[in-house]
C-alpha cells in the first residue's frame, strides 16, 4: 500500500516528507517502546508510535524505518522533523488510538511484523 | 580506522549522535546495510545505556576490513550483577529513561543478538566496558 492511501485510511496530516507518498508499505509494527522497534528487521515498514520525542526518531534512523505516524493527537516537535527531514523520513500526525490506527491499517490489508 | 565519541551523562536529546555519525562512517564505506544495521542498533543501545544508567563515558569504534569492534566505556558507577542485567526484562531505568522509550531491559539483550560477540566488564565504582564485535563479511 501506498504512503498516500494510509495518510487517507487514517486521516493523518502530512508533517514531513510530503513528496514521498508514493512510498509502499509491506508491514506496520505498533509500539511506544523504542527497544522493541530495534529488534524489528523488515523492508518497507511503517512505525505507528505514541511515543513522541527525539529518541522516536534516532530509533527510525538506526533501524532504516523511513515512514513513521504518530497516533493519540500527538506533534511531532520542531527538532524531530528536522531528524526526520535529514534522513528522508515521512513524520504523519493522525488523532487516532494505537488501536484504532491499527485496526484500520490491518483490516485494509496491511501486514503485521508478526 | 579509529572514531571516537564522547557521551554525556543524562542528556536524552544527544543520546544518539555518535550512533548516528558512526552509520554514517559505514555507509560511506559501503558496509552491507544489514550490517550496518546489526552495527548501529548494538551502538544506539549502548549509548542509550551510558546516558541512562552511567555518569557519562566514552565509544571507540574502530573499522578494519573483517570487523567493526566498539569499546563503550563509562566512568560508573558499574554493574554489580552482570549475569542479572543481562537478563531480559531487568532493569533499574528511571521514569526518565522510560519516558524515552528505552527502560524495559531489552537493550543488553539486542546487543548481544545483534553482535557476533559481547563482552561485559564492569566494576562497581569504577565503570562499565563493553566490547562489541560485529564481522564485516558475511559469513
Ligand atoms: N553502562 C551501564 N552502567 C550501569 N548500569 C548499566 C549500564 N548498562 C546497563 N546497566 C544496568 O543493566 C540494566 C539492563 O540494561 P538494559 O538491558 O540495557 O535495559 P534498560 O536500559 O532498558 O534498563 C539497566 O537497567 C542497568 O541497571
Ligand atoms: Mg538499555
Amino acid at each position: 500500500m501506498k504512503l498516500r492511501e494510509v495518510a487517507a485510511i487514517l486521516n493523518a496530516e502530512v508533517v514531513c516528507g510530503h513528496t514521498k507518498l508514493e512510498r509502499d508499505v509491506q508491514a506496520v509494527f505498533a509500539s511506544d517502546l523504542m527497544s522493541d522497534v530495534l529488534t524489528i528487521d523488515s523492508e518497507k515498514l511503517l512505525l505507528l508510535t505514541g511515543l513522541v520525542n527525539i529518541q522516536t526518531i534516532r530509533t527510525s534512523e538506526m533501524s532504516d524505518i523511513k515512514n513513521i505516524v504518530l497516533v493519540r493527537n500527538k506533534k511531532a516537535s520542531p527538532e524531530m522533523i528536522a531528524l526526520a527531514e535529514e534522513n528522508r523520513i515521512v513524520i504523519m500526525q493522525c488523532s487516532y488510538s494505537m488501536y484504532k490506527a491499527s485496526g484500520l491499517l490491518f483490516q485494509n490489508g496491511i501486514n503485521p511484523v508478526y | 580506522m579509529r572514531f571516537e565519541y564522547t557521551i554525556e551523562a543524562g542528556n536524552f536529546s544527544k543520546a544518539g549522535d555518535a550512533s548516528s555519525s558512526f552509520k554514517k562512517i559505514l555507509k560511506q564505506l559501503n558496509v552491507d546495510p544489514h550490517i550496518i544495521k546489526r552495527i548501529v542498533v548494538s551502538l544506539y543501545e549502548g549509548e542509550v545505556n551510558i546516558v541512562a544508567h552511567a555518569k557519562g563515558g566514552k565509544v571507540i569504534c574502530d573499522v578494519d576490513t573483517s570487523r567493526v569492534t566498539i569499546q563503550l566505556i563509562d566512568v560508573g558507577p558499574g554493574i554489580p550483577d552482570i549475569a542479572k542485567a543481562m537478563q531480559a526484562g531487568y532493569s533499574t531505568a528511571s521514569a526518565k529513561v522510560r519516558e524515552m522509550g528505552f527502560g524495559a531491559g531489552m537493550g543488553l539483550q539486542n546487543i548481544k543478538n545483534n553482535a557476533d560477540e559481547l563482552i561485559i566488564k564492569s566494576e562497581v565504582g569504577v565503570g562499565t566496558q563493553l566490547t562489541i564485535i560485529v564481522n564485516l563479511n558475511k559469513a
